[in-house]
């Protein structure tokens, strides 16, 4: 830190943004406090967690460690971008469907992180197994156990 | 009037029908509760009590959350109990509101015909709502001097939670997103080691920071306000270098933890008020079997870290916390700033999971404290990973001695039990000076002291579960409360179950060893409770106990217990193959939580107890050296994992009749039992020390 404020023009949700911060402050709190997309969660603030992963360029990336100066002209996208047109991600349905959650603050994470697996997904007509959902998901923890649930509705998402 | 015997005690508290239903303006009723949402849906299954008691659609039902402008006091949300006293107390408001509505439209519309239809009053041809008649009856009776059995006016539905499509949606739902207008921002520094204290600080740097409102420094206590998040982070770095600390640290280790807790000194007191002896035979009895049971301490691990918000207007504070209990936070901050308990005002906003005393009550007052330094302005606090790991109160560690006599023919003549541990609660507003963190650092503050126990008849802590509910002619011990608290302790869910549980149920099973009979077998012919008895058969068949999977490494385990022995009575069957680790395939679980509010919310307790509880079992423990927790991440400190979690199935005993029970944590110490049980059926060696990690699986085979 120390560093003189910079002016970033950011994509983020298909809106062009404009943000001064320091160019080491991470993705994450441009996000929630200068944005006020506050979906995107803050759990660990070192990758630990998956709490607040986004979207750059379509691909999950942990938003607590990706610093603003990194993000160029990358597409971001936040949870609040999913459902884009009042009609929830198909991982965003299923999760309400099955009743997956209980704190629900691992969710939004959840979420990001599955969203891009089941698109691929239901593109090429084949639908994820209980193994790779558990593989994808390994880096994002749940502490109130909804483990099962999740992974049953995210497998239920991939049905194209 | 005699009060029903089956009172909720929240309405002795909390008398008046007007204490928990109001009718409003927009045709709605709001449901006020002294219970806080934790994550655990006791809102959702609150407004369907609710819903049913009045005969009303649970969408004109709003639950108000607990605050201590209007709703009743109920302590704190804890203990299972939030649907034994909130919701038998508004189920038992919502049948005496119903019937003085009922009697207001016999008597407007003339005639005892009328019934409630559809959330409406009828003779089947005139109508009228509660609404139509709110002005006309009287609320503000006690329910008490009404009389009658509770019977809802409609019946069990299921419902969705009513907060969780927020959550899965990203909308602004926790108390980390509340915003107000001209907000700042605060973070705290906490010292490098317990009992440091400030030397010296260079506050000019911090405040020359973009965007700084505020340095306080008091005591050991230190921390910045700033105008945004981004701010108040990148100040608080600069605060924290500095700063330099002094002072010496507590040398203890939590490698030497189990000498620590059976060596400190302890305030004891006995199991039981006295011991129960009937026609003992002690001295007929042909075996014994002694052992010591330990666990470390553990961390709450809420993937949310702890939030607050606190406002000083004058001397009128307002705070926003996740807490359990706004009504205690309210006593400890009145008593930490020795101010007027009827200027605070506390409101519960929802924060991530919460599953015992964790640090939002201190976070409550690292705000008030920053907030007082820009007064007018809300200030938003919210901790660090290393800190939320580092800081809050631990679920205690603790060691249980345990020793039986039994014959041959398996009768348990006698079993002496000895818990040692810090007590289970330094919640706020229970200890003789207040438990909030940050008061111990302020220069005119006191430590916190050490934690206490529960008393026996709510559960106990320490002792919780001590108790076995097997047929046993004596039965003896003592608790040994530690009266030192080297590293914090407060509740963690299911307090002393978690262990006494574990340890119980091992002791069974290698009785049952010993007497080469089947563990389930052996149960069944211990035990008279008949509730304890059909879980216990249920799981058999559910997880076709007889017949096992056999291979090298493969073993299942049982684990039983009624939490609390007045609670719910839970059977868990376990499969796990111990390999480098122990793996948990498949768990099988079988409940009584009495009649079911909502059945979906009870599997999802359960099932969420028990995975927790699996993480606890195997990997957790907290570290620490030299004053300070090391295990302050997610890498030092793991939790359970995706590829970790074991495929669950659940059924629940249903019994309507019978009192709602809670289930929130029946299923941490059998899914612990079952697991241990699981690991001596396929290594043939007994663990003790929890976790069950391939260190204390090495150190027990070498024993
Ligand atoms: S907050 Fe980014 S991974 Fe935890
Ligand atoms: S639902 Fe609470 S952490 Fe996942």
């Amino acid at each position: 830190m120390g560093n003189v404020e910079q002016t970033y023009s950011v994509l983020v949700n298909e809106t062009s943004c404009e943000v001064t911060c320091d160019p080491e402050t991470p993705l994450l709190w441009v996000l929630r406090d200068s944005l006020g997309l506050i979906g995107t969660r803050f759990g660990c603030g070192a990758g630990t967690c998956g709490a607040c992963t986004v979207h750059l360029d379509g691909i999950p990336v942990h938003s607590c460690d990706t610093p603003m100066w990194s993000v160029g002209t990358k597409r971001v996208t936040t949870i609040e971008g999913m459902s884009l047109g009042d009609e929830p991600h198909p991982v965003q349905k299923e999760l309400i469907d099955c009743q997956a959650g209980q704190c629900g603050y691992c969710l939004s994470g959840i979420i990001m992180r599955a969203a891009p697996l089941v698109d691929a997904a239901r593109a090429g007509g084949a639908m994820l197994d209980r193994e790779s959902v558990c593989t994808a998901l390994d880096g994002n923890l749940c502490r109130c156990g909804v483990h099962n649930r999740i992974i049953d509705a995210v497998v239920k998402a991939s049905n194209p | 009037m005699n009060a029903p015997a089956n009172l909720s005690p929240s309405l002795t508290a909390n008398p008046l029908l007007s204490d928990w239903i109001r009718f409003t303006d927009d045709e709605a009723v709001e449901a006020l509760t002294g219970k806080s949402e934790l994550g655990q849906g006791i809102s959702t299954a609150l407004t369907l009590v609710v819903a049913r008691g009045l005969g009303l659609n649970p969408a004109q039902v709003r639950m108000v959350a607990p605050t201590t402008v209007i709703s009743p006091d109920e302590g704190f949300t804890a203990g299972s109990l939030s649907v034994q006293h909130s919701g038998s107390a508004l189920a038992q408001v919502c049948d005496r509101v119903r019937e003085l509505f009922l009697t207001e439209a016999r008597q407007h519309m003339g005639s005892d015909q009328v019934q409630l239809v559809n959330g409406e009053f009828t003779d089947g041809a005139r109508t009228l709502t509660y609404w139509d008649m709110a002005l006309n009856v009287d609320l503000d009776v006690a329910t008490a001097d009404l009389t009658g059995g509770v019977t809802p006016a409609s019946e069990t539905t299921d419902l969705p939670r009513i907060d969780l499509a927020d959550k899965i949606l990203g909308r602004p739902r926790y108390l980390q997103d509340l915003r107000f207008p001209s907000q700042s921002f605060g973070r705290v520094i906490r010292p490098p080691f317990r009992g440091a204290t400030i030397d010296q600080v260079d506050v000019a740097i911090t405040s020359a920071h973009l965007g700084v409102q505020s340095v306080v420094i008091d005591g050991s206590f230190a921390g910045v306000v700033a105008d945004s998040e981004i701010h108040a982070i990148e100040a608080a770095e600069i605060l924290a270098q500095a700063i330099t600390w002094t002072g010496t640290s507590d040398a203890l280790s939590h490698a030497d933890l189990v000498e620590f807790v059976v060596t400190a000194p302890t305030v004891d007191a006995p199991l039981m008020e006295k011991a129960t002896t009937d026609n003992a035979t002690a001295e007929n009895s042909d075996h014994t079997l002694s052992a010591r049971y330990s666990r470390p301490f553990i961390a709450h691990g809420s993937i949310g870290t702890s939030t607050a918000i606190a406002q000083w207007r004058g001397d009128e504070l307002t705070v926003w916390s996740h807490t359990q209990g706004v009504y205690p936070l309210r006593t400890d901050l009145a008593r930490a700033l020795n101010h007027d308990i009827e200027s605070i005002t506390v409101h519960h906003v929802e924060g991530a999971g919460c599953y015992g005393h964790n640090p939002a009550d201190d976070a409550a007052y690292d705000a008030v404290l920053l907030a007082r330094s820009v007064p007018g302005s809300p200030v938003l606090v919210s901790w660090t990973r290393e800190d939320e790991l580092g800081w809050g109160p631990f679920g205690p560690a603790m060691v249980v001695d345990l020793a039986a006599s039994f014959t041959a023919d398996g009768k348990i003549t006698s079993w002496d039990w000895n818990g040692y541990g810090n007590g289970h609660s330094s919640r706020p507003s229970t200890l003789s000076s207040p438990s909030l963190l940050a008061f111990g650092d302020q220069a005119d503050g006191i430590p916190i002291p050490p934690s206490n126990d529960p008393p026996l008849v709510t559960g106990g802590g320490t002792a919780r579960n001590g108790r076995p509910l097997y047929d046993i002619e004596t039965i003896t011990g003592s608790i040994h409360r530690l009266d030192v608290m080297p590293i914090r302790a407060s509740a963690l869910r299911s307090l002393g179950a978690h262990l006494n549980v574990f340890a119980l149920e091992s002791h069974i099973d290698d009785i049952a060893h010993q007497l080469d009979v089947d563990p389930l077998t052996y149960r069944l012919s211990q035990l008279s409770d008949p509730r304890g008895i059909a879980v216990l058969e249920k799981v058999a068949v559910m997880s076709d106990w007889g017949n096992r999977l056999s291979g090298e490494s493969a073993g299942r385990g049982l684990g039983f217990a009624r939490y609390k022995n007045s609670g719910a009575w839970c059977a868990v069957v376990a499969d796990i193959t111990a390999e480098e680790t122990v793996r948990v395939d498949r768990l099988w679980i079988a409940v009584d939580v009495g009649a079911v509010i909502t059945r979906d919310g009870v599997l999802n307790q359960i099932e969420g107890g028990a995975i927790q509880s699996v993480s606890w079992t195997l990997k957790e423990e907290v570290r620490f050296a030299d004053g300070r927790v090391t295990s302050s991440d997610w890498e030092t400190y793991p939790i359970i994992r995706f590829s970790e979690v074991p495929h669950i199935q659940i059924e629940i005993i249903d019994h309507p009749d019978q009192p709602s029970l809670g289930s929130g944590e029946c299923s941490m110490g059998p899914t612990a039992a079952a697991l241990g049980n699981a690991l001596f059926d396929a290594i043939g060696v007994r663990v003790r020390n929890l976790p069950l990690s391939p260190a204390n699986i090495v150190t027990a085979m070498d024993e």
